[in-house]
């Protein structure tokens, strides 16, 4: 039986006493330890007020969250909320916007230095880092402002990285990269999945969702619509038009080639598709 | 996001809102200069009269107002408190080493203590109901006569309409930013003076870099859309001096007239 990682009970949110409308409404989720979850919604549905719960930078109006052994509530310390941040890595959107050192090196040490590591377990953690998102250690030394785009956001996620969370939270981590740069960042966090570490993934891209998630959140005008495997979230059209999502290209490539009578089980990856239909025309797996 | 800061704009509909900015600017300028006048509790309390009048017609509510000026408060409560302790004449009611409460230093701090508050209201009175872009548009009509001496005028309010159009986008991204280095560990409020000043190094860095980078985009972009700064330029936003604006002269000349009838104490004759 799986730990769970977070579990949020009727967690409500509003930013201000005088707005009009809460941003997060009456919110239960549990997440497992060691799930893949994907957060889809609607530009302005809630999913970045979540996380920044999730992650402890704001206090909910109501109910509460826990992560780990630390629960946190409307009346909760400053204290707890760090607290929480200690589980929590939060890459925000466009990461690299916020590197501020001299060398990489200083950049990705920030995090550990600040949870008061000693210098051994800090240098060993920026190697670490630098490694998990593929970057050679040769660039320790080298300026951040130096580097090309793709390179300096992988820097960035580097200094989330470092300070080793059991939960990472991505936030349209491939937001403005490149092909290439998506498919090995995307990569380099199924890894860091398979090594255990919990993901929470925002994006509006279903094809990342369909690919790696094993647990997909709906978020629509601050309630949470549905969390369900995406198998079971993509089987529903009209729910997703109603919650302004898209299809996942294998999934759509599946309706359309069902409509022309090819019958092919049901897939969520691009892959599986590409080999059943190969298998159907009477090739061999991977050709 | 919804707090009332010192000098941004209300939306709402008022008489005092839909005035052309360059008479709001006028006003503004004139009742502070007014303020320097009156040297008495009636025509203390005659400008408190018009300035109250303007608040209402504004409406936007009194609580509004002070929410904005609050954060001001403790600048104006320092100055007053140095000026009640450190001028002397008059009477002495206390005294102890350098420091004496005064006859003339209560007078003095009092005074202080008005005209600081009427500036800051009448001025919030402005930014409240004029957005800030107005406000620049205004300034520009009033600088045009100082193309003559060859001050580039368009390119100064340029700057100023950039520069304000950019606060709110900053503000912004300094708390993104605020966040993402909090979410690394950092703790804001904590160890000596010192060390704080050092937790400024992360946010401000990034902001600092983020926002050339913006203003090189911004440059190249207007040039690509063949800005030229020595062109001359027309406006999206137009200026219009209507009838309301004319009362509204007229209004404040009436306030000035009677300023002067009771600061030359016409008043006081009368009810002899």
């Amino acid at each position: 039986m799986a730990q769970s990682a977070i579990v949020i009970k009727n967690v409500g949110f509003t930013y201000s006493a005088i707005a009009a409308h809460p941003a997060l409404k009456d919110l239960n989720l549990t997440i497992e330890a060691g799930s893949f979850v994907g957060i889809v919604g609607h530009t302005g549905s809630g999913k970045s007020t979540l996380v920044s719960l999730i992650d402890g930078l704001t206090r909910p109006t109501s109910g509460t969250i826990q992560v780990g052994p630390v629960v946190v509530s409307a009346n909760s310390s400053a204290k707890e909320l760090a607290a929480l941040r200690q589980h929590v890595g939060y890459v925000f959107q466009f990461p690299e916007q916020q590197l501020f050192a001299e060398t990489v090196a200083e950049d990705i040490a920030f995090g550990p230095t600040n949870l008061g590591w000693s210098d051994d377990q800090i240098q060993q953690a920026v190697h670490d880092a630098l490694d998990l998102v593929g970057l050679p250690q040769s660039m320790a030394q080298r300026s951040p402002f130096a580097l090309s785009g793709g390179q300096m956001r992988r820097v960035a996620i580097a200094g989330v990285l470092a300070m080793r969370p059991a939960i990472l939270i991505l936030d349209e981590p491939t937001a403005g990269l490149d092909a290439a740069s998506t498919n090995q960042l995307l990569a380099n966090v199924a890894q860091l999945h398979a090594q255990g570490t919990t993901i929470l993934l925002i994006t509006h891209q279903m094809d990342q969702v369909a690919q790696y998630a094993d647990q997909v959140v709906v978020m629509n005008q601050g309630h949470l619509v549905k969390a369900a495997p995406p198998q079971e979230i993509f089987a529903d059209p009209d729910f997703l038009v109603a919650n302004h999502l898209n299809l996942p290209a294998a999934v759509e490539i599946n309706r359309q080639l069902r409509q022309v009578g090819v019958e092919l089980p049901p897939t969520m990856k691009m892959a599986d598709l590409a080999d059943r239909l190969a298998a159907r025309l009477g090739g061999q797996k991977n050709e | 996001m919804n707090k009332v800061v010192f000098g941004s704009y209300v939306p709402v509909d008022s008489v005092l809102h839909r005035l052309d900015p360059r008479m709001k600017l006028l006003m503004c300028v004139w009742y502070v200069i007014l303020v320097f006048f009156a040297n008495s509790l009636w025509t203390s309390l005659w400008l408190l009269l018009g300035l109250g009048f303007a608040m209402v017609l504004s409406r936007v509510s009194f609580r509004q107002y002070w929410q904005g000026i609050r954060p001001l408060a403790w600048v104006i409560v320092i100055t007053v408190v140095f000026q009640i302790l450190f001028s002397s004449g008059g009477r002495v009611y206390w005294h102890w080493w350098i420091m004496s409460i005064t006859h003339d230093g209560l007078v003095n701090s009092l005074i202080i203590f008005y005209r600081f508050m009427v500036i800051i209201t009448a001025s919030t009175v402005l930014t409240a109901t004029t957005p800030t872009l107005r406000i620049a548009d205004g300034l520009d009509w009033y600088m045009q006569p100082l193309k003559a001496i060859h001050v580039p005028v368009n390119q100064l309010t340029l700057m100023l309409s950039i520069a304000l159009r950019f606060i709110p986008t900053i503000m912004d991204e300094a708390g993104k930013i605020t966040n993402a280095q909090r979410s690394r560990g950092m703790n804001f409020h904590q160890g000596n003076l010192f060390q704080r000043v050092k937790h400024l190094v992360p946010v401000l860095i990034p902001l600092f870099v983020n926002s050339f980078k913006r203003a090189e985009d911004l440059a190249t972009a207007m040039e690509a859309r063949g800005y030229d700064p020595d062109s001359p330029r027309t406006h999206y936003r137009q200026l219009h001096w209507h009838g309301a604006d004319n009362i509204t002269l007229g209004l404040m000349v009436v306030l000035t007239v009677i300023l002067f009838l009771i600061r030359g104490g016409v008043f006081a004759l009368v009810s002899l």
